[in-house]
């Protein structure tokens, strides 16, 4: 063997193993003590750094989690409740359940039903057009149908729908996570509470308008007929604005209001027609029977009657 | 500076473009457009808060009566532009793209309100005090009639601690196609002069300059000849180029200074007033006439008649259009103002407003836009821009929505002349999403 290469070969090792040493020395001298947990917290988060908790990303929310110790502000929704409790556990706090969500589409004006009355050619992009006019249907409300809501999802959980040109939401991939929900400029997506057993019920529309010019811009616009807001028998449902908007925390999901909308605009996820049906039915009967004591009673007060 | 300031004609030295300027309908004369059927007249047509409404539904109304009142400082009255009865009042949608609340008057007649002289006369004697001048302009609601539609005697208040030395006329209409500005500075050129005089007594100058491109020469020699023995106002033949009607471009051109970014041109000494709001000054002061209508251009290359018609405000741009020979079959697209910073409408029945200059119709094979490429960094948007900002930067700050560098980047400069866009090769829209920023970095500073 050439002494070039015995040299060579010695001098590297002494390189290496004097950096070594030196590299042990700073890594004790300059350590960064990290609580252990924010390390484990971290570890159990699902790590898309999506900010939907409303921190910048994963490790963003352990920091500060383990930093302020309450779970009542801080919540990851992608992970839900089960992650939240091994959260909990790893911090040996009591775990705070929440009701999860998933986002809605507040628009049901699809080409058929709400028609273009000019066309935009501008730049692609929901805000530009939403901040330059109200948009190429007669409805001011709608969905503008760029699609900007489907560009931020980070879940692959939405798609625009070529048909109807409304965006449409995976129910087993949205997390809830609100970046949809803060780029529509028309504040059509909401995050709704996912409900019992996935099943919950809304209006698909935000039009304000007097119910003569929402019909005219849409189909099927809500009108501010009130016939859901009678049927309600929990007051879920209170009129606005024209508009019928149900509240999803006092809603028993009991259906009834569903078929009192004429231009069908009462939506539900995750339940059978059947039970929609038989809502109708219950609500039509305790109808006839409500009139047919008030008939009663008006006969018993006015007893001359004939 | 360049050498060019130094040539006559004079012209702004930071960007600016040339589009072809298609004034055909320079030679038509004004002509009042006759009574429409029913106006709309918004009560949100000037810069500020919306006028209070001081009509309801079923009032009788006649000519120049007030139907809605400033509502504070920055805001204007709104008088009634016809006689008749006061109908539906609800919002409608108006040449903005947005719905605004509006007040219909269904036409019955033509009764003006008796203050107002309504002849042809010439009246040189100022007669008011400059107090007595801005509150009549302020009764009168004279706004800008250039396009922005700020309240006029806002402007002639000048603030405590600073001080004006002269009083441009903006009589450039940089915007291709439109003549109204032209056709009035022809046909009302005596009018005009004594409306320069009121504006120059209510502010205390005793300089003003009428600026004019030289494309309108019947305009620059017909003041020529008028001006010719006095010798506080004059005319400024201006190089033709676009967008030397901004006033910040106007006051570059003509006394070569600055205003400061964020700043009013009130900072530099100056104050510039549009000819439509002069000859409206003219009208309200010596004729006791409020702003009830205004010139403007229907027009386009398809057009059987363009032309410049005297119209009340509130009557629905499809009278215009009827009146100028109806709606050309090649049409694509209808807009509000000029082709480079009007609006396309979405509704034919949008009512005129104090700001609307023009109309145009344009052809179907002009009206969309060409297909985005990637930006090439070529830099024209950047020589074009007349604010020396850098658009195609703005673009991509405003695409990612970082406010705070597009305000350190002076994005609240901008214009919004559309000379980026203009220029751009790629044809990528530079000025929507701009405007998109300008929004946003609004609600960032207030926040």
């Amino acid at each position: 063997m050439s002494p070039t290469i015995i040299y060579t070969i010695i001098s590297l090792t002494g390189i290496g193993i004097i950096s070594g040493v030196v590299i042990y020395f700073v890594s004790k001298k300059f350590a960064v003590v990290e609580d252990v947990r924010v390390s484990a917290v971290e570890q159990v988060l699902p790590s898309t750094n999506c900010g939907g908790c409303g921190q910048p990303g994963c490790h963003a929310f352990a920091l500060e989690v383990v930093k302020t110790g309450d779970l009542n502000h801080l919540h990851c929704p992608v992970g839900g409740n089960a992650v939240m409790k091994q959260v909990a556990a790893i911090l040996g706090i009591a775990a705070v359940e929440k009701d999860p969500y998933i986002a809605v589409v507040r628009c049901a004006g699809s080409f058929e039903h709400r028609k273009k009355t000019n066309i935009y050619d501008g730049a692609v992009s929901c805000k530009v057009a939403a901040t330059l006019y109200s948009g190429d249907t007669g409805c001011a409300y709608g969905c503008l149908g760029m699609g900007e809501c489907v560009d931020v999802c980070d879940f692959d959980a939405m798609y625009m729908d070529e048909k109807t040109g409304l965006p449409v939401i995976i129910e087993d991939k949205c997390t809830a996570c609100n970046a949809c929900v803060k780029e529509c400029p028309k504040d059509i997506l909401e995050l709704w509470p996912k409900g019992k057993k996935n099943q919950r019920v809304y209006v698909a529309c935000l039009n304000e308008e007097k119910g003569g010019t929402a019909r005219r811009e849409c189909a099927v616009s809500c009108s501010g007929c009130s016939k859901c807001f009678e049927a309600c028998r929990y007051d879920a449902i209170t009129m606005d604005n024209n508009l019928a908007i149900i509240d999803p925390e006092k809603c028993k999901l009991c259906m009834e209001c569903v078929d009192t909308c004429d231009v069908h605009n009462i939506i539900t996820a995750n339940v059978t027609p059947e039970k929609i049906q038989l809502a109708n039915e219950q609500r039509l009967k305790r109808k006839a029977r409500k009139e047919a004591e008030k008939k009663a009673a008006d006969t018993n007060v006015n007893p001359t009657a004939p | 500076m360049s050498i060019q300031q130094h040539l006559n004609p004079k012209t702004f030295s930071i960007g600016g473009v040339h589009p072809e300027d298609h004034k055909i309908s320079a030679h038509a004369a004004i002509a009042v457009l006759p009574l429409s059927k029913m106006v709309t007249i918004p009560i949100a047509q000037h810069l500020g808060a919306p006028a209070r409404i001081v009509v309801q539904r079923g009032d009788s109304v006649c000519v120049g009566q007030i139907i809605a009142t400033h509502d504070g400082f920055v805001s204007s009255n709104i008088h009634s532009s016809v006689s008749g009865k006061v109908g539906i009042i609800e919002p409608v949608m108006d040449s903005s793209g947005f719905k605004h609340t509006a007040i219909s008057i269904r036409v019955k007649g033509d009764d003006w309100d008796a203050a107002i002289d309504r002849s042809d006369t010439l009246v040189e004697e100022i007669k008011l005090t400059p107090t007595e001048i801005v509150g009549r302009i302020l009764d009168a609601g004279v706004v800008g009639m250039g396009g922005a539609a700020f309240p006029s005697h806002v402007k002639l208040t000048v603030p405590e601690g600073k001080h004006v030395n002269h009083l441009l006329i903006n009589g450039v209409e940089c915007e291709p196609y439109l003549t109204a500005d032209h056709r009035l500075m022809v046909e009302k050129s005596k009018e005009i002069l004594v409306g320069i005089r009121i504006l120059m007594k209510a502010l205390g100058v005793g300089k003003a300059i009428i600026g004019i491109e030289e494309n309108k020469q019947d305009a620059i020699s017909q003041f020529d000849a008028l001006l010719q023995h006095e010798a506080n106002i004059t005319v400024e033949a201006l190089e033709v180029q676009y967008p030397q009607g901004g006033e910040k471009q106007l006051i570059q051109a003509l006394l070569h200074r600055e205003v400061p970014a964020g700043g009013l041109p009130i900072d530099v000494g100056v104050i510039v007033h549009n000819v439509g709001t002069t000859y409206a000054v003219y009208e309200a002061v010596q004729k006791h006439k409020p702003l009830i209508e205004r010139v403007i251009t229907v027009t386009g290359d398809s057009v059987k008649l363009p032309s410049n018609f005297l119209v009340r405000i509130g009557t629905p741009v499809i009278d215009l259009l009827l009146a100028a020979g109806g709606v050309p079959e090649d049409t694509g697209k209808i807009v509000s103002g000029g082709p480079m910073m009007g609006k396309a409408i979405a509704d034919l029945d949008v009512p005129i407003a104090k700001g609307t200059s023009g109309i145009l119709m344009i052809r179907k094979s002009e009206s969309m836009r060409a297909e985005v490429y990637n930006c090439v960094h070529c830099g024209k948007c950047i020589e074009a821009c007349p604010m020396g900002l850098e658009p195609y930067r703005l673009l991509l700050l405003a695409k990612k929505g970082n406010s705070e560098k597009a305000l350190e980047e002076h994005v609240l400069d901008c214009i919004e002349c559309g000379s980026c866009s203009f220029v751009c090769p790629s044809n990528r829209p530079i000025l929507d999403y701009i405007r998109l920023g300008k929004t946003e970095a609004r609600s960032k500073k207030k926040s």
